[in-house]
Parts: C-alpha cells; sequence; structure tokens
C-alpha cells in the first residue's frame, strides 16, 4: 500500500450523552478509494462528520498529510486539503450553481511530497458534470435531486481536495446518476485523488473501491479487500443486507 | 388639506424612509447571518451620531462634517467588530435568549460610556456644509440635505445589493445565512466571516447615525428608542432581507407623513388629530404585516435553518433539598419587617423585590414552559398599575378591590387581546409583535393625557387603611407573591403544563397528538399577563404614583434579564433572578454612579461564567458534585 494519506486510530465519538463511535480505527493510501459500509444507523456518516471535526464531542487521533488534526475546526481541516460531501447534500438554495461552486473554492495545493494536486476549475467540473454546464445560473434550490448530488459533489472538488469525504452519493438518486457518479469516482481516481465513501450499496462500492471496512453499532467489525467482501457472502449477510 | 401638501408630505416620507431604512437594514443583515437579535444595534447608531458631531465640531468645516460621516462610519464598524470578537463569539451555541442578555449588557456598558465622553445634555450639530439652504417644491421650503437624504437610502440599498449579489463576501453571506456549519466544511472561516459581517451592520448603523446628525440632537436615549424601529423595520421586511427592509422602511414613513399631513380632521362629528397616530403607526403597520405575512413582505419561512444551540433540558420539580431552603427562605421573608426597626429600607427594598419576582415569575411562565419570547410584558404589568391606580383615583374604589379586582382584570383583557394575535407566530416574530404590542400601551398612555396623566402620570395612590403602614402592605405583597408564584408553579406542572410544554418542544407532534396549539398558547398568554397585572397593581400603590415609565420597554427588558438571570430551565429561576437584579440594581444606583455599565459589566460576566444562569448553574454543579461522589474513589 502507498503512504498514508489519512489515519483514524480508536475514534470516539458522542451526541450529546449517547455513544455512537467505539474506537474506529481505518487507513487511507494516496489514490485508494476505500468503501465505508454499513447499515442504517451503523455510524457511517458519524465517522465522516467526526473526521471532519463536525462533532462537538470526539476522542482519538485522525492524522491528515503526517498532521494532527483532532483538534482542528471543520474549517481548518477542509484547508489542509480533505474534502466533504455531507449525505444530504445541503446545498445553498438561494445560490446559483456558479454561486455555490464559489463558495468551494479554495487555493490550489500541493501534496506533502511536494508533488501538485488535482485543480478543479468550473469549466473542468462542468466537463465532469455537464448537466451543471447547462444549468450555471439556476438556483440550486430549483434543481433535482440528482442535479444536487452533483453540484454537492462538484462544490467540494472546487477546494481542491487531496482527499474527499463522500457519504453515500447513491442515495435517493436515478439509476442513471448513480451510473454517473461511479464515473466521477472512477475519473476522481485517476487524478490521483483518494476517497473515502460512506455506502451501503455493495453494488456501488464494488465498481469503484478497493478496500472497505464495514460498522456495526459504531465498531468496525471486517476490513479488507473489496474483492474478499465480494466473496464473502457470510460477513455480507451478518452486516450488511437487511 | 390640499393635493399639493399631501405630495410634499410624501416626498419628506422619503426623507425619512432614507433614515429609517439605514437604522434597520444593519440589524437585518447581522441576524441573517448570525441569528442574534443584536439589541446593541441601537447603541451603535448612538456612537455614529455622538462620534459624527466630535468630528464636526472638533475638526470644523466641510471636511470635519463629511469626513466624520466616513471616521463614524468606520469606527462603529470596528466597535462592532471587536464586540463580536470579545463577546459574541464565545456564546454562539448558548441558548438564542442569552444571546440577547449579553447584546443588552452591550447597551447597558455604552450607554455609561457614551456619558463619560460627552455628558448628560443633548448635543445639537451643526449643518450640512454647503447643503444649508432650502428648495422650493410645490409651494414649499424643503431642506436640500432632506433632499439629500432621500437619495442615500436607495444610493446605501444599491451599494448592499451589489456587495451581496457580485461579491465573494456577499456570497458568502447568503450562504451562512442559510447552513453556516457547511460554509465552515468547505474552508470558511467562519470566525471571519461573523466579524466581517457584524462590523459592516455596525458601520451601516453608525452611517446612520451620523447622517441623522444635521436631523435631531445626539442624546442618551436614543439606544433604546431607535431599538425598537430598528426591529420593526427588520420584522416588516422581513429578517435578512435589506429590499424588503426598505421596503418596510418606506411605507411606515409615508403612513406617518400621511398622518402629518391629515392632521386635525373632523370625521363624523368627531375631530381626532391624526398626526397622533404617528407614534403607533409603525406599530399598528407591523400588527397588521405580521398577521398577513407572519414572515414579512420580503422574508421567507424560515423551515431548515442550522443551528448550533444544544436543546434546552425539562423542567424538574423541587427536590427535598431545594423545598426546605425555599421554606427557611420564606420564614426568614415573613419576619423581616421586624428589622425595619434597624434598617428601615428593608421593607421598601423587599417589597420592590418581590414585586419583581412575581413580574419575573409571570415572564418566565409564558418564555420557560411556554416558549414563546415576550418583549413586551411590561404592557401588563403597566395595565395592571395603571388598572389598579385609576380605579382608586377615577374609579373611587378602595385599595383591596382595585389590586384584586381590577388590575388583573385590567391585565387579562390586554393579555386576552394581544395574545391572540400573537399565539399565531412564533420565535423572534412572535417576540417582536409582543414588543409592538408593548409601545401601543406605552403611547396609547402617554397621548391619553386627559384620563392617564399623559407623561405626568397618576399620582397620590398610596394603600388606604390598615395598608397604609409599610409593613403590612409587605405583608400583603409577600402573601400575593406567594399565591401567585405557587399558582404558576402549580399550573406548570399540571397537565395543562406539559401540554404547553410539549406544544413549546414540537408543535407539529403536539398538534397531532390532539393538543390544540394556539389556543394553549393563549391560555398560558392570558395567565401570565393576569398575574403580571397583580404584580402591577402591588408596584402602583407601593410606589404611590404610576408613569408611563412602567410600560416602557426597558421594564419588558429589565424582565428578560431577570428571567435569563435566574435561568430558563429551573421554575425557582425567576423568583431569585428578579429579586436579584433588583438588588443589583438598587445598589448599584446608590453606590455606583457608572451603575449602567457595573450592571452591564455584572451581566456579562454572568452570561460567560453560567451559561445556564444562575439557578440552572448551580443545578448543574449539583449534578456535577453527586455524580463524582457516586464514583468510586
Ligand atoms: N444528530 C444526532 N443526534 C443524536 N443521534 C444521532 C444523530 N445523528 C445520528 N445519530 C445516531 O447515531 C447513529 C449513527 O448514525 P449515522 O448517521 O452515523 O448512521 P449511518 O451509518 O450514516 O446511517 P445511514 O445509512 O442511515 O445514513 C444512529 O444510531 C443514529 O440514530
Ligand atoms: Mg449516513
Amino acid at each position: 500500500m502507498s503512504t498514508s494519506v489519512l489515519s483514524v486510530d480508536n475514534l470516539n465519538a458522542w451526541y450529546g450523552a449517547a455513544h455512537i463511535l467505539f474506537d474506529v480505527s481505518l487507513n487511507i493510501g494516496r489514490g485508494e478509494v476505500v468503501a465505508l459500509m454499513g447499515r442504517n444507523g451503523a455510524g457511517k456518516s458519524t465517522t465522516l462528520k467526526a473526521i471532519m471535526g463536525l462533532i462537538e464531542r470526539r476522542s482519538g487521533a485522525v492524522t491528515f498529510e503526517g498532521r494532527d488534526i483532532s483538534r482542528l475546526d471543520p474549517f481548518r481541516v477542509a484547508r489542509l486539503g480533505l474534502g466533504y460531501v455531507p449525505e444530504d447534500r445541503r446545498i445553498f438554495t438561494e445560490l446559483t450553481v456558479n454561486e455555490n461552486l464559489d463558495v468551494g473554492r479554495q487555493p490550489s495545493r500541493t501534496w506533502s511530497d511536494g508533488n501538485p494536486a488535482p485543480v478543479w476549475t468550473e469549466e473542468r467540473l462542468f466537463a465532469l458534470f455537464p448537466n451543471l454546464g447547462a444549468m450555471p445560473d439556476r438556483p440550486g434550490g430549483q434543481m433535482s435531486g440528482g442535479e444536487q448530488q452533483m453540484l454537492t459533489v462538484a462544490r467540494t472538488l472546487m477546494g481542491n481536495p487531496l482527499l474527499v469525504l463522500l457519504d453515500e452519493p447513491s442515495e435517493g438518486v436515478a439509476p442513471v446518476i448513480v451510473e454517473q457518479m461511479v464515473n466521477t469516482i472512477v475519473a476522481l481516481k485517476q487524478e490521483g485523488l483518494s476517497i473515502l465513501l460512506s455506502e451501503q450499496n455493495i453494488h456501488f462500492a464494488e465498481a469503484v473501491c478497493d478496500r472497505a471496512y464495514v460498522l456495526e453499532k459504531g465498531h468496525i467489525r471486517w476490513q479488507g479487500e473489496m474483492q474478499a467482501l465480494l466473496a464473502d457472502t457470510e460477513t455480507q449477510r451478518a452486516l450488511l443486507t437487511i | 388639506m390640499t393635493i399639493d401638501a399631501l405630495l410634499f408630505q410624501a416626498l419628506n416620507g422619503l426623507a425619512s424612509a432614507s433614515s429609517l431604512f439605514l437604522i434597520g437594514v444593519g440589524l437585518s443583515i447581522i441576524f441573517g447571518v448570525s441569528r442574534i437579535v443584536n439589541m446593541a444595534h441601537g447603541s451603535l447608531y448612538m456612537l455614529g451620531i455622538y462620534i459624527a458631531y466630535s468630528c464636526a465640531t472638533h475638526i470644523g468645516g466641510a471636511f470635519g462634517f463629511w469626513g466624520g460621516i466616513v471616521i463614524s462610519t468606520l469606527l462603529v464598524a470596528a466597535i462592532g467588530a471587536m464586540i463580536e470578537i470579545v463577546l459574541l463569539r464565545r456564546i454562539y451555541r448558548a441558548p438564542e435568549l442569552f444571546q440577547l442578555l449579553a447584546t443588552f449588557a452591550v447597551v447597558l456598558v455604552v450607554s455609561d460610556l457614551t456619558l463619560w465622553i460627552w455628558g448628560n445634555e443633548d448635543l445639537l450639530g451643526p449643518r450640512a456644509p454647503g447643503m444649508t439652504g432650502a428648495v422650493e417644491i410645490l409651494g414649499r421650503r424643503m431642506p436640500t440635505y432632506d433632499i439629500f437624504m432621500m437619495f442615500v437610502g436607495p444610493a446605501v440599498l444599491l451599494v448592499l445589493y451589489w456587495l451581496l449579489a457580485r461579491t465573494r463576501f456577499g456570497r458568502l453571506i447568503r450562504a451562512a445565512t442559510q447552513d453556516r456549519e457547511m460554509v465552515g466544511a468547505l474552508g470558511v472561516d467562519q470566525a471571519r466571516l461573523f466579524t466581517l459581517v457584524f462590523a459592516l451592520g455596525a458601520g451601516l448603523a453608525g452611517l446612520g447615525g451620523a447622517l441623522q446628525l444635521p436631523r435631531e440632537p445626539a442624546n442618551l436615549a436614543i439606544d433604546l428608542n431607535l431599538i425598537g424601529d430598528a426591529f420593526v423595520v427588520v420584522v416588516v421586511g422581513g429578517m435578512g432581507s435589506i429590499t424588503g427592509a426598505y421596503l418596510a422602511a418606506l411605507i411606515i414613513a409615508e403612513i406617518k407623513a400621511l398622518c402629518i399631513a391629515l392632521g386635525a380632521q373632523t370625521i363624523f362629528g368627531v375631530s381626532f388629530n391624526f398626526s397622533r397616530l404617528t407614534l403607533v403607526a409603525e406599530f399598528l403597520v407591523m400588527a397588521v404585516v405580521l398577521i398577513v405575512r407572519p414572515y414579512g413582505l420580503m422574508g421567507r419561512a424560515q423551515g431548515l435553518i442550522r443551528t448550533l444551540a444544544i436543546p434546552e433540558e425539562p423542567v424538574r420539580a423541587a427536590d427535598a433539598m431545594t423545598k426546605g431552603l425555599a421554606g427557611i427562605v420564606l420564614a426568614v421573608l415573613v419576619v423581616m419587617p421586624l428589622a425595619s426597626a434597624y434598617w428601615p429600607y428593608a421593607t421598601v427594598l423587599g417589597i420592590d423585590m418581590l414585586i419583581a419576582a412575581l413580574f419575573a415569575t409571570s415572564l418566565h411562565f409564558i418564555k420557560g414552559p411556554g416558549g414563546m419570547h415576550s418583549f413586551g410584558h411590561a404592557a401588563y404589568f403597566g395595565l395592571g398599575a395603571y388598572g389598579a391606580g385609576l380605579a382608586v383615583k377615577a374609579g373611587g374604589l378602595s385599595t383591596m378591590p382595585a389590586l384584586l379586582v381590577v388590575a388583573p382584570l385590567a391585565a387579562f383583557a390586554g393579555a386576552a387581546l394581544f395574545g391572540w394575535f400573537c399565539v399565531r407566530l412564533s420565535g423572534v416574530y412572535l417576540a417582536m409583535l409582543t414588543l409592538a404590542f408593548g409601545q401601543i400601551v406605552w403611547s396609547i398612555v402617554y397621548q391619553w393625557e386627559t384620563f392617564t396623566g399623559g407623561s405626568n402620570g397618576v399620582v397620590g395612590v398610596w394603600p388606604q387603611g390598615l395598608l397604609a403602614d409599610r409593613s403590612i402592605y409587605y405583608w400583603l405583597v409577600l402573601a400575593l407573591t406567594v399565591s401567585g408564584v405557587m399558582f404558576l408553579r402549580t399550573v406548570i406542572f399540571a397537565p395543562f403544563g406539559l401540554g404547553l410544554r410539549a406544544v413549546r418542544d414540537n408543535p407539529l407532534r403536539a398538534a397531532a397528538i390532539g393538543l390544540d396549539v394556539r389556543r394553549i398558547q393563549w391560555i398560558a398568554f392570558i395567565l401570565a399577563g393576569t398575574v403580571c397585572g397583580v404584580a402591577g397593581g402591588l408596584y402602583a400603590f407601593a410606589k404611590g404614583s404610576i408613569s408611563p415609565e412602567t410600560i416602557h420597554v426597558g421594564r419588558s427588558i429589565d424582565g428578560i434579564v431577570m428571567v435569563l438571570l435566574g435561568g430558563l430551565q429551573t421554575v425557582s429561576g425567576p423568583v431569585i433572578g428578579g429579586p436579584l437584579f433588583t438588588l443589583l440594581q438598587d445598589t448599584l444606583i446608590r453606590q455606583v454612579s457608572y451603575w449602567r455599565a457595573a450592571l452591564g459589566i455584572v451581566i456579562l460576566i454572568i452570561v460567560l461564567v453560567f451559561p445556564q444562569g444562575v439557578v440552572g448553574s448551580i443545578a448543574h454543579w449539583r449534578q456535577w458534585l453527586a455524580e463524582r461522589a457516586r464514583r468510586p474513589a
């Protein structure tokens, strides 16, 4: 495995008094696409939020590109090159597509070894998501769910991230959009980006991911190669299928 | 009245609209992003006038005046930024009302700071150099400066519009208005954004104040007088909408102008002076707009605003220890008049503190368990006070019936009428409507000289007979206060109180399980108002006189401070918060010349150290200690 971009050690997280994550540890290498799987309520979104610093009460170590980010404010985490795509999209409905993208804009950055990371512009993103290019002045509130899903990914890419935390991009969108999301993730991987993908759907994960972690009730119960998980129907039945 | 006169007044209205717009627009922008209702907005405006005055008189000439406007704007913007950095940044996660309390503390501090720097004389600034003349329009003379002012509002509106629509800063403001957490997750430093937004809003207030210098003298009452105007503009226009703010300012200014143009008219044989309506016109407009369009002219229902505040905890019934403590305190209170041999002031202060406890408890009832934030609770206090006072003076009743029947009835009537409208709204909009009704009551009392005595009020309403003895009156106050508090307490823990809290926590779900949300809230409003009326009646006889100050918005705010001091989440909070506030105020007034600043600083310390109010924090510590004791060593 290549050098680690993000490593999480014994992450615990709480909502108020409710203990949700228990000693979650995971690792993502440069250019790797890793699935974080589990049933509804397993703690996938909570893991991504806790990495991002969006959860008030948490403990454990989070290292990104060699820096300890476990005590940083979310905006500082984002500025180090960690992109976050929320599960409920959270588009700015009053702002147009172009304006939404502008909010996400950050300077270009380099990897810790000094090599430049991919740089995203509106033109490149519109090439990746032609639907968005067709409606640059449409307010976010007047877009379909699938279009909003593309916009939320594009908005995060405007920050030129090194790693993207992608929370269930396939949830509640049409099969065409799901297919487009698969292509997008493959394209991002080719650019050299790392991705931590929260996902319930094993077919989606299979299409894009190298490795997988499976959560159950806030504990990591399984980890390994994606192929191994596909072959392991026992684990799938125990931890994934409903 | 001629058409010309009407048109001329309409033009005048345009100039006033600009002033009004500048008063409100900064508040609207600040609220939009930070969700903080900045009570200190009027103070910032006041600083703008004073700073402009100093520049105009010390530097002098055209540069002193016009440069002074720029200097005021920038300086007040810097002060706004400082307030955000030093204070507000620490309390974004605190409950909404705590933030209000903090900004109110700023009002107090700024007020005394202004007094200290500029003194308490009204300061009349020079006329605008280059605009001292007047222009003949429609056969009347209109000051050149007023014509200039007509254009200022639209010009500022255009600049702001450009800023919000065309710059990245503006985009970030609009994005943060909807979802500030997401903006942060995209790498935007919210703290810096908020500071800049505060600076912008404060700068606009400073600009508005500075531009007003040639039109009215700088004085120390501006801060609180203005906050009403600012709220009205923001609420009528719709929170966060700058275009709405201008529209609101325009409508209000034109209606006022129309009232002045109409002047005294005889309708169906009754003569009525319309110019008197100007004092209440804006509040009437607000009441009408809020009822027809609950989110203001250009505002939108704010469904999914993500806030950072922590949800409130449920109130708990008192445990044995608290009950024992209450018993001891009560025993001390009963024997307190005996101390008056050594300390005559004890009963006087005791009466004030008890009345404050009843006043605060009645306000807490609708605020805490009711979840309705009232900014106009002084109205019911005033109705009770005037009801009792006038029943004695004009109606010839004796003390007891005036106190026990007329005072609560007057407040009941007011609460029933106003409450019916108020429960149709929620959140900040409800708060503003209560403020509007409070101001309407104040204006009526103030202007109806033949009945209420106008600004002189009603004098010579001392209690009669046995009650003339201070100690006996004290015991009456104690008995009524304890009964009032116990009554509201019983209601809170009765099924009605459970329903009320269910409605507060989730109106939709409460409605779904068959609760009549509005009816429950309305009854709560009326109960609180009626009990508050008794407090007002007690106050009238305690002071022997009543003035419109009894109903002033300042008293409503005092009430909020009392409730917050005690803490919202406990039933005993207001019983302690009210007297504590009275004691603090009383001690400070007599010992410290700058008592407002001192009180403000005390409040700020309380806000920063006890974010759950005094009683709430004590409860919190007790729980913490208990948990520690339970853990094995
Ligand atoms: N804001 C919150 N407050 C309290 N508990 C929460 C909150 N958000 C999530 N939870 C709880 O935390 C647990 C984990 O939730 P999380 O959203 O991380 O699950 P998930 O794996 O992302 O599920 P899904 O596939 O449904 O998105 C669940 O039990 C959920 O009920
Ligand atoms: Mg989730």
